[in-house]
């Protein structure tokens, strides 16, 4: 009965006098509504070419072992993952690789990036994948490393590859799988729809996440404005006694999962800590879609679903897209004008990040491509800081925006991070509301890449400090060497000539004494 | 096509939000018990007003032309014009004109770019000014009249009340008289005990209501709650600083009067007069000089609520909410230095939090 709706009460219930569950936090204009109630759009156009980074993670970027001029299969491995944190690319369709260089990596730089370029052949042919008859069967390491050869990594944006998360959880033991499927982000409805649409199969990747995991429950947190989702999920986890779903309220940034931890537990995780040494993991919702396909029809992670929206697009909708398709071929099939968009951003509008152009491809982090207009962004001067305190109601995490920007402005970087500096995850609610529309989070990401930089500057002139000392002691000990095997030559030298003076002496002596006896 | 987008941190939204906003909320807010002041008072308080606020408002640009920072960008946020508008609700409402020039002049001039402007200053500019002017000038800043009933024939008329503003008062003698704060402390240095003493001369209705003698804007506490409940309802102040102020001098004034009612006024006439809803609502809310947290916004309401009650109770002063404003803006960057809110995962000191399975 009351499994679902009725867990979720039961948990805010037992923890509502102890103390706040939420702090901080925005409510956002959402605009979702443009997309929200169309469903995913599945008939893309096959792209001629697509552009396949070979970083789309979080880690090593993968290493190619295809050239130019091969022919590869729908699916078929490009390039492997390398060390401990990478991941595996594959091919989104079939075709031939015609490139493999630096093109323009979908990040705010556009810095050039190794790219597979793969001219497609049209006739999408897959590679065979052998199929597990059942995953439940499979040691739960097992799962880590098919997760991890389906290249899947965080598809909430965060983009770490999943089956270290899901190691790192079996290893600490963690108890409970929280799953987001808050999308708190305006205007992102991707998730929304892939709960509605294809709840069966979130829910079955979730059990084998749970497999996988070795944890007993799994918590399914949806935001209460979307309660189609919210129907869909909980009647698809009816079966299944250890999937709990449960609504939370709609407040940015509820998918960040300490605010969910609070939220749901009562328990906040500790600084510099990791959520695993609570026994909580999270893992997204599109993840789990992502787990249940590689699991259940061993083909790789090759599409995704990205909100395409903004006032600068004409027909806004969620489209399947395979990895590697321009963001522009997108933009121009929903009817964007280029002329309106004053900001292209890729992910969601408080956390998203602003492309300089749009002929960049979508990789496996894309959840969102907003082509907004000047109204929407409210680009306006900055203005001073009146200590109104917004920017502290607001931030999740309890800082005070206000006071580290203002060390920052004065290049007390230090004294910023003593505010909490480090502690920042960039949410952006502080310069949502900020009344004076100072862009305090663009301060922070300044402070925290220069103290990075100069950090790094700081260990290479200790690296080259020590360098110099070990140098330095090197030159003294092989001088201490020299001057010992000098002195050990003297020594010898010296203990020659006497032995041979001795000698001498000795047959002058016997030669006198024969002379003597001679005599 | 490939012109470059401008490229911004997120995030790539932003609230309805802007300085100018709220500040006009807050002139909303003042609005009513400004446009009672002026129809009790008369011509001479809206003239009074309208130097003020014009005065505050050419200091603002002299001063930002001097620091040669765009004028008109930061005329508009409106804040000027309130600093101007708050000193003059706390002015004598005959005061001469010079009085609300020079108020203006110290509170924008010395109190605000002084210190850099806008944001920066670490006194409460309105207050500094009433204080300057009570010292400077205590004559004039003490020259109480009497409030009539709405456009009453007992106010003076249009061209008497050019001539107070611009020329002053005649017979100050027979007009002015003394606040109700002002005569209780006269009595009590004359060993006159309470109740009798301001029997019929003062009561709880008409010093609520306003009709008595006060500050241009501090008479009439209902239409000062109402705009106080507006800001709270817009959310542009929160209840921390203003409930902690009243709610001290409530406690302060109802323990020393259930211990001695012929020496201590009642709590209702302390939270009824000397402007003090007017500065628990408007004044010691102002963002730039209180605390950020909320923990130190509670002290800093706590200390203004302590200091003021002793001010009017055994200091010189009649009342004390300026002088008490001033002294806990001084502390607050030191209460702001200590009382921090708690980061995420950390304890109050900011050592990460145990982990507990």
């Amino acid at each position: 009965m009351g499994k679902t709706a009725g867990a979720g009460k039961r948990v805010v219930m037992l923890n509502f006098f102890k103390k706040p569950l939420i702090r901080g936090g925005v409510h956002a204009t959402e605009h979702k509504a443009e997309t929200a109630g169309k469903a995913i759009f599945c008939d893309f156009p096959l792209p001629s070419k697509l552009y396949i980074p070979l970083q789309q993670h979080v880690g090593k970027p993968a290493e190619p072992l295809i050239k130019v001029g091969d022919h590869v299969l729908k699916g078929q491995l490009l390039a492997y993952s390398q060390g401990l944190i990478s991941a595996p690319i594959h091919a989104p369709t079939s075709g031939i690789i015609v490139d493999v260089s630096d093109y323009p990596a979908p990040h705010p730089s556009a810095l050039p990036i190794r790219t597979v370029v793969l001219a497609s052949d049209g006739q999408e042919k897959w590679q065979k994948f052998p199929v597990v008859p059942d995953p439940f069967a499979l040691d739960p390491e097992e799962i880590s490393l098919r997760v991890g050869a389906a290249g899947i990594v965080g598809l909430g944006g965060a983009t770490f590859p999943s089956a270290v998360k899901l190691s790192q959880g079996r290893r600490n033991k963690v108890h409970t799988l929280l799953i987001n499927g808050g999308e708190c982000e305006p205007y992102l409805t991707c998730d929304d729809r892939l709960m509605q649409e294809r709840p069966a199969q979130v829910i079955d990747g979730i059990r084998i996440m749970l497999h996988g995991l070795g944890a007993s429950k799994a918590i399914v947190a949806i935001e209460d404005n979307k309660p189609d989702a919210f129907a869909a999920m909980t009647a698809a986890a009816q079966a299944y006694p250890q999937i709990s779903v449960v609504q939370v309220p709609t407040r940015y940034p509820m998918g960040w999962d300490r605010q969910l931890i609070r939220y749901l537990m009562g328990q906040e995780v500790p600084a510099e800590s990791r959520s695993t040494d609570v026994g909580v993991t999270m893992h997204n919702v599109g993840t789990a879609y992502a787990t249940h396909r590689a699991l259940r029809t061993g083909r790789p992670l090759i599409s995704k679903i990205v909100t395409v929206a903004g006032s600068a697009v004409a027909k806004p909708m969620n489209i399947e897209v395979l990895i590697g398709t321009l963001i522009s071929e997108v933009l121009d099939f929903c009817g964007a004008d280029h002329s309106e968009t004053a900001r292209l951003v890729m992910g969601g509008p408080m956390m998203g990040e602003a492309l300089p152009h749009p002929a960049v491809p979508i990789v496996k982090g894309s959840s969102g491509i907003l082509a907004l207009g000047a109204t929407e962004i409210k680009s306006t001067v900055e203005q001073a800081c009146i200590r109104c305190g917004s920017c502290v109601n607001a931030c999740p995490a309890g800082l005070l925006p206000l006071e580290m920007m203002s060390r920052i402005k004065n290049n007390q970087l230090e004294a910023a991070v003593g505010f909490g500096l480090k502690d920042c995850i960039s949410c952006g609610s502080c310069s949502y509301v900020c009344p004076s529309n100072i862009p305090l989070v663009h301060y922070f990401k300044y402070a925290s890449g220069e103290l990075a930089a100069r950090q790094q500057a700081q260990h290479k002139t200790e690296q080259t400090k020590r360098l110099m000392q070990d140098k330095q002691a090197r030159l003294e000990r092989i001088k201490k060497q020299q001057d010992e095997e000098m002195r050990q030559m003297q020594l010898e030298k010296q203990q020659r000539e006497l032995a041979k003076a001795a000698a001498a002496a000795a047959a002058e002596a016997a030669q006198t004494a024969q002379t003597e006896v001679t005599s | 096509m490939m012109n470059r987008l401008k490229l911004n941190s997120n995030p790539h939204a932003k609230a309805e939000s802007a300085v100018s906003d709220i500040m006009r909320q807050v002139i909303y807010a003042l609005t009513p018990a400004t446009l009672f002041g002026i129809c009790v008072y008369g011509w001479s308080a809206l003239f009074l007003f309208i130097i003020t606020v014009a005065a505050s408002v050419g200091c603002e640009a002299f001063c930002l032309r001097l620091a040669r920072k765009p004028v008109k960008p930061s005329l508009q946020d409106m804040s000027a014009v309130l600093t101007g508008w708050l000193i003059a609700m706390t002015l004598p409402p005959h005061a001469p004109w010079w009085i609300g020039v020079v108020g203006a002049a110290l509170a924008i001039i010395i109190g605000k770019h002084v210190y850099g402007g806008l944001g920066q200053n670490l006194f409460n500019p309105a207050m500094l000014a009433r204080v300057g002017l009570l010292i400077a000038f205590p004559v004039e800043m003490t020259t109480w009249v009497a409030s009539y009933p709405w456009f009453s024939p007992e106010l003076p008329s249009f061209l008497e009340s050019l001539k107070i503003t611009f020329v002053g008062i005649d017979n100050i003698d027979v007009v002015s008289g003394a606040t109700l704060l002002g005569h209780v402390k006269t009595e009590l240095s004359q060993n006159h005990l309470l109740p009798q003493s301001i029997d019929g001369l003062f009561t709880i209705a008409d010093l609520w209501l306003g009709a008595t003698r006060g500050s241009l804007g501090e008479g009439c506490q209902p239409l000062l709650l109402l705009g106080a409940f507006w800001l709270l309802h817009k959310e542009i102040i929160r209840w921390h600083i203003p409930v902690s102020l009243l709610a001290t001098v409530l406690i302060l004034s109802s323990a020393f009067y259930s211990y001695d009612s012929t020496h201590y006024l009642s709590p209702l006439l302390h939270l009824g007069s000397g402007g003090l809803i007017l500065t628990a609502f408007f004044i010691a809310t102002d963002y730039v000089t209180s605390p950020n947290a909320v923990l130190g916004q509670i002290i800093f309401g706590i200390g203004c609520g302590i200091l003021i009650f002793v001010i009017r109770t055994w200091g010189a002063y009649p009342e004390g909410a300026g002088f008490a404003v001033l002294l806990m803006n001084s502390v607050t960057p030191l209460i702001d230095h200590y009382i921090r809110p708690r980061i995420y995962g950390r304890d109050h000191k900011g050592k990460p939090l145990e982990v507990v399975d």
